[in-house]
């Protein structure tokens, strides 16, 4: 690839695309910053005052927690079911997963409530029992869970498959079992890329907004998640408060686009995203 | 089931007429994890959402479909996500190209920050483009001086769904660019195209089912797009109301069918939006080969 110079359209073209970036993207991002910081640095410390924020900081975590190691899990377990054997119905799985890619965060957590909502599906059963899903924790990490499902997923099933089975097959032949494999072969070639796909779950994970709205009940202290927090606070017109718990969002954004771009920049061969590029 | 000494001692593997025979091992482990975890997180849910409009009734559903305040939110989205994508086109090809044509200071960090939307969480980006463009913001200030009213407008929703659509673009078209044979061009421009010629005649064929492709995703994504449209929008009734607060607010009123119906076709008309320019795509991508 070489760079060609236009003297008369290369400026133009630079100066259009930094207004639309600078308007667009780094503009919304500067003015979390300002306005967090609007009436000083005591005022932002200050918005961390508040006890319902750290239940929203620790709520998201433990949401976090739960739900990336799990869709982990189910992303190298579909990679490897997807990339490694070949069957029938293999592209409609794929599709599959990548269903909620497609569907509004909205309608991902209203298909919980239709299953475990007062009226859902299961909702009398679970009154019976005394069981709380919607409007509680295990609500909020199944929407969050559904949104943030096919990330890891889609970063390894490409790499995967660009990288073939013939370094396992190998190890088969020389009697290695299916656990070392994995763990020798396998996960040493896709460490990079799974790496990345957690980053980008647990991004999406920590900051979803839609589908967590429509679970949670948005009790303060005891259901909102850092996102629904903010919005509290916002509608509150606590607009420093606000934005100093959006400030945090915005730097987990800022670290995982730094560690992204780091990783693509370092192992963009064995990344089935940076690849294309 | 477990993995004991099949790798030598393993009898001839089965011959299923659905599955090719394969000499690597966990095969049911990781096919029975994919499809338990995909049949709870997605299959049973979806098909609640699928069977529950029915309790309505066809009748049911159409008249709950077709309630002036539904019908307004269900156009405002998909029109103003069309025309977000559409003006993504220009503008993510004209980031793209500068990207990848141009040598200047910044290049990589800007190109990093591109996918600034899909790494800040969407109810900061909504606060955020709220603040600029209130009448009080900066923008927003200086649009009003010439009697524009941004925020809490469907202009407004239009702004956001141009900030979460915009990376789609460009990480679309970004890797065709790269790719696309100089040599092909340089023929071009010795054969005496001009510069617009070799760009429209040339260039822009070869790049536009990434194009396409991009605008399609900006698209569905638009269409659901809750969080970072839900501040700025207003949120008024047959004005700036989005589909998807048509869902939250007929949950809030314990109307899960009709949430439920709401839901489905917005599904419906997203996929059948993505059909028509998959359709498109592989007409263009025919007619290139041909």
């Amino acid at each position: 690839m070489f760079r060609i110079r236009l003297p008369g359209i290369a400026p133009l073209m630079l100066l259009a695309s930094a207004l639309a970036m600078g308007l667009l993207i780094i503009m919304p991002l500067a003015v979390v910053f300002s306005e967090a910081f609007a009436k000083g640095l005591s005022t932002y410390l200050g918005a961390f005052n508040d006890p319902d924020l750290w239940a929203a900081i620790k709520l998201t975590l433990l949401v976090a927690a739960i739900s990336v190691p799990l869709n982990a899990v189910f992303g190298v377990a579909a990679a490897w079911t997807i990339a490694k054997f070949e069957f029938r119905g293999k592209s409609l799985l794929l599709a599959i997963i990548d269903l909620p890619f497609s569907m509004s965060p909205v309608v991902s957590g209203l298909v919980w409530v239709l299953l475990f909502g007062a009226q859902g599906w299961f909702g009398q059963f679970l009154i019976d029992h005394d069981i709380k899903i919607i409007f509680d924790v295990s609500g909020i990490v199944l929407a969050t869970i559904t949104v943030t499902l096919p990330f890891v997923a889609r970063e390894l099933i490409p790499l995967m498959q660009d990288q073939g089975s013939d370094e396992e097959a190998a190890a088969v032949t020389l009697g290695a079992g299916g656990f070392t494999i994995f763990r020798q072969i396998t996960l040493p070639n896709i460490r990079w890329a799974l790496l990345y796909g957690v980053l980008l779950c647990n991004a999406r994970a920590m900051g979803e907004f839609g589908a967590v709205s429509v679970v949670s009940g948005k009790i303060r202290g005891l259901t909102n998640t850092l996102p629904l927090q903010i919005e509290a606070l916002y509608n509150d017109y606590d607009f420093v408060g606000a934005f100093a718990a959006a400030s945090l969002l915005a730097s987990l954004g800022l670290v995982t686009l730094i560690l992204k771009t780091g990783l693509e920049w370092r192992f963009s061969s064995e990344l089935s995203h940076a690849r294309k590029r | 089931m477990t993995a004991q000494a099949w790798p030598i001692e393993r009898p001839a593997p089965r011959v299923s007429r659905w599955r090719e025979p394969s000499i690597l091992p966990g095969f049911p482990l990781a096919m029975g994890v994919t499809l338990a975890y995909v049949g709870v997180i997605v299959i049973l849910p979806l098909t609640a959402l699928a069977l529950r409009p029915w309790e309505l009734g066809l009748g049911g559903i159409w008249r709950s479909l077709t309630e002036e305040r539904v019908l307004d939110a269900l156009k405002l989205s998909f029109g103003i996500s069309a025309l977000a994508a559409l003006i993504n086109a220009p503008l993510g090809l004209l980031i793209a190209w500068t990207l990848v044509r141009y040598e200047f200071p910044g290049r990589r960090i800007l190109d990093a920050l591109v996918d600034l939307p899909f790494a800040l969480p969407t109810a900061v980006a909504g606060i955020a483009l709220t603040a600029l463009y209130a009448p009080t913001g900066p923008l927003g200030a200086f649009a009003a001086k010439f009697g524009i009213k941004t925020a809490y407008t469907p202009l407004g929703i239009f702004i956001a769904l141009l900030f979460i659509g915009l990376p789609f673009v460009v990480r679309q078209v970004q890797p065709m660019l790269i790719d696309f044979d100089q040599e092909v061009e340089e023929a071009a421009r010795t054969l005496g195209a001009s510069p617009f010629q070799r760009f429209y005649k040339v260039m822009l064929p070869a790049i536009a089912p990434a194009l396409l492709s991009g605008v399609g995703l900006a698209f569905a994504r638009a269409v659901g797009e809750y969080g970072s449209v839900i501040f700025i929008a207003g949120n008024m009734p047959y004005k700036s109301e989005i589909a998807p607060l048509i869902v939250v607010i007929r949950l809030e009123q314990f109307d899960y069918a009709g949430a439920a119906a709401v839901g489905m076709a917005m599904i419906v008309i997203s996929f059948g939006s993505l059909l028509l320019i998959n359709t498109l795509q592989m007409a263009l991508g025919t007619r290139r080969q041909a």
